[in-house]
């Protein structure tokens, strides 16, 4: 059975002088410990998608359904990873990470060790009494998945965390956020510009038309490349492949854009 | 032994930045000195009306009469008691303010023009009606010094509120928080350093409240004291109160930068 489910979803904003529709009759199904990605170009919806899949913008028409049931409010399964860290510069790393713990109501002894467990795994346990200022960008962003899944979250939303940092960091945490939800058994929406990101990350990859943004099509990345890390997987010789089927794809979507502002 | 010459060159660096530090110093201490001297100088010399400006060896021995007979503490201690609260509870209530403005955008929208209006009045002319309503007492020298500041620190906090970035409200939206916890977590934190520096601007201006407030009614404290000099013609008075209220401002404001550097270290 799927564990998130989009009914034809649509998202209009309104302003005094127009409705601009960014989204349009998304539909789509997620199962249990599946990663999928959420592609396109700049201005597709991705983000507006994530905040109505997190609970945090309610669509102006259709459905959101997490294990059958309709969300209308920020789901206590479901975690949320912003494009930066946003570690709170005024708290310790201690306080940024069982921060989601506190405001759950969650902030009991077995949960605040889980959350420093989480901490030693992703190799910073010495930063605990450290303020955020004191940490690098790589480092802060791993601070910000031990909080993510501090809550124990079953779904991860991750809306381009590597997309600020230098492209080596973002190589090694890719592999890390990769091996460390795979783990945990988590399942995990990651949104992107970076199609070589998205495939060797995930096991789907969608892709989003913009104006308004649709599902233009749904890719199934190849066995071969889903059971490697992400730096592998970008040496694999399926993945040039892939990466080539997709970007003629997205030249597609972008062509058409073009049609449709010419017309 | 390049790391010699870049050891040597860093100590020249410091020495450079020592140096530039002490004559900062050096001439500072010149103004000051020069600026008492010329002002003795003048008094003695007739240049300046001694009767209206006094002279620094005046005012001091002045200073030492009231210190020894003790009264100058009780006044000092009387309107830097005022000064206190009344920045205090300016700094508090214009927070409160905020607070409500932020939660309510009805309310703020509401008000937006009653504020602007209310801030650009001059506080000061109020006086006479505080004094009627409250009472020509401790009372209304307090109402005063919080009312001058109230307005602008709701005005500067409530931008602050505003400023903060969306990003950290949605981390704590996205873990269930509630409006409250926004605020008490996000909203609050992120602008201490805004409220700090509302306070450094409150130093000034709750002096100039309490100072008018006690124009008008006191029988007590330095705005009394210069009030009392100007009407028997007591200008040594005045500009004791002067230069006491002076020193009292700056090592208030000290303090807030000292409140300042121990509160938010980590803020980046």
């Amino acid at each position: 059975m799927a564990f998130l489910q989009l009914k034809s979803v649509g998202q209009t904003y309104f302003s005094r002088t127009s409705a601009t529709t960014a989204l349009e009759d998304i539909s789509l199904s997620i199962n249990e410990g599946e990663f999928t990605s959420i592609l396109g170009p700049s201005g597709c919806g991705k983000s507006t998608l994530l905040s109505i899949i997190a609970g945090l913008l309610i669509p102006t028409a259709g459905s959101v359904m997490v294990n059958n049931k309709p969300v209308n409010h920020p789901h206590p399964k479901i975690g949320y990873m912003l494009q930066q860290d946003y570690l709170f510069p005024w708290k310790t790393i201690e306080d940024n990470i069982t921060l989601g713990l506190k405001l759950r109501n969650q902030n009991t002894d077995e949960h605040i060790q889980g959350a420093f467990r989480l901490l030693k795994e992703i190799g910073l346990e010495h930063t605990k009494s450290k303020y955020p200022s004191e940490l690098s960008g790589g480092m802060r962003q791993r601070v910000a998945l031990v909080r993510t899944l501090a809550t124990q979250p079953k779904m991860l939303l991750l809306d381009e965390p590597f997309s600020a940092l230098d492209y080596q960091t973002k190589l090694k945490l890719e592999d890390l956020v990769s091996s460390t939800l795979k783990e945990h058994g988590k399942t995990a929406i990651l949104v992107t510009h970076d199609i070589g990101e998205a495939i060797a990350m995930s096991d789907n990859v969608i892709l989003l038309s913009s104006n308004p943004g649709r599902i233009f099509r749904t890719f199934k990345i190849p066995k071969t490349l889903k059971s490697l890390l992400p730096f592998e997987a970008r040496q694999h010789s399926d993945f040039s492949a892939t990466f080539q089927q997709i970007w003629e794809e997205l030249e597609h979507i972008e062509q058409n854009d073009h049609e449709q502002e010419t017309s | 032994m390049s790391k010699m010459i870049t050891n040597k060159k860093h100590l020249e660096f410091l020495l450079a930045i020592k140096k530039e530090k002490r004559n900062i110093r050096i001439v500072q201490l010149l103004i000051f000195l020069s600026f008492f001297s010329m002002w003795e100088i003048s008094s003695i010399q007739g240049w300046i009306n001694p009767l209206l400006f006094s002279s620094p060896s005046k005012i001091w021995s002045l200073f030492l009469e009231k210190a020894s007979d003790g009264s100058l503490y009780i006044h000092v201690a009387f309107t830097l008691g005022e000064t206190v609260l009344g920045f205090i509870l300016g700094t508090l209530f214009g927070t409160l303010l905020a607070a409500l403005l932020w939660w309510s955008p009805f309310l703020s929208k509401v008000l937006d023009p009653y504020l602007v209006v209310l801030n650009a009045m001059p506080k000061v002319a109020l006086g006479p009606i505080l004094i009627v309503a409250i009472g020509p007492n401790f009372g209304s020298i307090i109402a005063m010094g919080v009312l001058i500041s109230v307005i602008i620190t709701t005005l500067v906090v409530y931008t602050a509120f505003q400023n903060v970035d969306e990003n950290y409200v949605k981390v704590v939206r996205s873990f269930g928080g509630d409006k409250k916890q926004c605020f008490k977590e996000v909203i609050l934190p992120a602008c201490f350093p805004s409220i700090i520096s509302s306070l450094k601007v409150n130093v000034g201006l709750s002096w100039v409240g309490v100072i008018v407030g006690e124009f008008l009614v006191s029988k007590q404290g330095l705005g009394y004291m210069i009030i009392y000099g100007f009407q028997v013609f007591n200008f040594t008075l005045v500009l004791m109160s002067l230069l006491i209220i002076a020193v009292m401002a700056t090592l208030m404001y000290q303090g807030v930068e000292y409140l300042e550097s121990k509160l938010i270290k980590h803020h980046s």
